[in-house]
């Protein structure tokens, strides 16, 4: 038998990330989309677990799973939407979506036949011990990223105090 | 220190046993069934085991006596009992709710339980899921539960329950935080993500003692916060009957009510056993120094036996808290978190990492 069970777990995962997709932007219901983008996240999630990089599929799990898609059904939980979303799609749209996704699939089907598949470029089975995932961050040497790590920091920071800025109550003046 | 049981080479014998008469996948595809139904087998058995104890602390926290008729004179049957009147009652489906995410929320609350549970450390070598960012990947885990919560209290379609599921979900995320800074001291303290290295740290003495005063700090900010993750009192204002009859799970019935209440009991679980990973030695055993005697016969004891011993000494604690203390207001829970705990675990945070670099702890 030619396929491994890394493989097979590929494959399971890639299928329910693919139907997962679609199911999100097809079904009608705003709350069911969010909860097959989770799915989605999930899956690439797992990606990452089979690619040995633990570290960053738990990061997946938390950051988007655990706090995007939370956010999400927070802000659909607390403002008014509507039940159904079946809109009505004019043709000239429909027939522009379709093109894009061919136009998309067949690039990504010529990369696929052109390159073949990443899988067999890492190396199974191990962990990417995270020592080295920290050492990446806050380095300086060449392929290391602090000066990213501190910019996107910055940017959290400010985010965070226009959020507070935004949010706080205005103080009534006599 | 001498590990008498380790189950390392045990478990190695097994797979090469196995992997001798079947293809190689074969005997991983059944060792990971047989560790499954595993899991679901302990997970039932801890559940009952909880409910029962909690019905006997709770009696004896207001004075009563607790179950006492089925199964002889300690009632010893009146959970296994209520489980299999559980099994049989009827999982209704409500007119106009969304179907499909009220049968969905439950299983994502069970997941996220499931998928911790399997990381906590029995024993040397017997670690269900063992990753070096172990103790990250319990965090994260553990962050998908809300989501149930608030998908529950959504799809039931009735304003208890969307505001049950608003407020638990408002508490969760929240004390998250504080679970996540407190779980990052003990990780600088360690040095290592490795659930498995983290106890090994420990051989020399339990990180409550390690730490001293900070760590000390830490488990009691990690309880207060672990508490309300698990949706328990003084934080159970989701149950909070008088307003909100049972919170998010309302309309839930026969199993589906099951998985959240199999959950909440789990999550207490889970919480008293990553404080006692983190804080109290995990499987090791109480060490004295300078009784040597004293701490070869510890050594004699089992670590599984440690270990189960240790969590049930902390959800004794925990549970004591929640039937000692009154239930908060939403308002008061969000105060504690954002105004009291949250900074105070930072600077905890901060005090340790200063410590740690400076060699200030043993």
């Amino acid at each position: 038998m030619g396929i491994t069970l890394q493989e097979i777990a590929f494959y399971a995962v890639a299928v329910c990330i693919i139907v997962c997709s679609v199911l999100a932007v097809t079904t009608g219901k705003i709350l069911r989309a969010a909860t097959y983008l989770l799915f989605v996240l999930f899956g690439t999630g797992a990606i990452y677990g089979i690619l040995g990089y633990t570290f960053l599929s738990a990061v997946q799990l938390m950051v988007y799973a655990g706090g995007i898609v939370v956010l999400y059904v927070f802000s659909i939980l607390l403002t008014q939407s509507d039940k159904d979303m079946k809109y009505h799609i004019r043709r000239g749209k429909l027939v522009s979506v379709l093109l894009t996704t061919l136009i998309g699939a067949g690039l990504v089907l010529f990369l696929l036949v052109t390159n073949g598949f990443a899988l067999n470029l890492i190396p199974q089975g191990d962990e990417l011990p995270v020592e080295q995932i920290g050492q990446a961050l806050i380095g300086t040497d060449k392929y290391q990223f602090v000066l990213p790590f501190e910019v996107v920091s910055f940017l959290l920071l400010a985010c965070m105090i226009g959020a507070i800025l935004i949010a706080r109550k205005e103080e009534k003046k006599d | 220190m001498e590990q008498y049981y380790d189950l390392t080479p045990l478990l190695n014998l097994i797979h090469t046993w196995l992997c001798g008469w079947m293809p190689e996948w074969l005997a991983l595809t059944l060792e990971g069934i047989v560790v499954g139904v595993f899991i679901l087998i302990m997970y039932a058995v801890l559940a009952i085991i909880l409910i029962y104890m909690e019905r006997k602390v709770c009696a004896a926290f207001q004075c009563r006596i607790g179950p006492n008729r089925v199964g002889g004179k300690g009632g010893l049957l009146q959970v296994p009992a209520d489980v299999i009147k559980i099994l049989t009652k009827e999982i209704i489906t409500l007119k106009n709710a969304d179907r499909f995410l009220y049968n969905l929320a439950p299983f994502l609350v069970i997941l996220a339980s499931i998928l911790t549970f399997s990381c906590l450390p029995w024993n040397k070598g017997g670690e269900i899921l063992h990753m070096n960012i172990g103790i990250f990947f319990v965090l994260a885990a553990s962050s998908i539960g809300v989501l149930g919560i608030l998908l529950a209290g959504w799809s039931s379609n009735s304003k208890y329950t969307l505001i049950g599921a608003v407020r638990s979900g408002a508490m969760i995320i929240s004390y998250e935080l504080s679970i996540g800074i407190c779980v990052l001291t003990m990780v600088v303290l360690s040095g290592t993500m490795d659930i498995q290295a983290i106890v090994a740290n420990q051989a020399d003495g339990w990180n409550l003692f390690k730490g001293h005063i900070i760590a000390i700090a830490a488990f009691i900010i990690y309880l207060i916060a672990g508490n309300a993750e698990a949706n328990r009192g003084p934080f159970d204002l989701a149950e909070a009957e008088q307003e909100l009859t049972a919170g998010y799970h309302t309309e839930y019935s026969g199993m589906h009510f099951g998985f959240f209440y199999l959950a909440e009991y789990l999550n207490l679980f889970i919480t008293a056993g990553i404080a006692t990973t983190l804080f109290l030695g995990g499987w090791m055993p109480l060490h004295i120094s300078g009784l040597d005697g004293f701490n070869q016969v510890m050594d004699f004891i089992p670590g599984v036996v440690w270990f189960v011993g240790k969590t049930f000494a902390v959800v004794f604690l925990l549970m004591w808290i929640r039937w000692t203390f009154p239930r908060l207001r939403i308002d008061q829970v969000l105060t504690l978190e954002w105004k009291y705990l949250m900074p105070v675990s930072l600077v905890v945070l901060l005090l340790m990492t200063v410590c740690k670099v400076f060699g200030l702890v043993f």
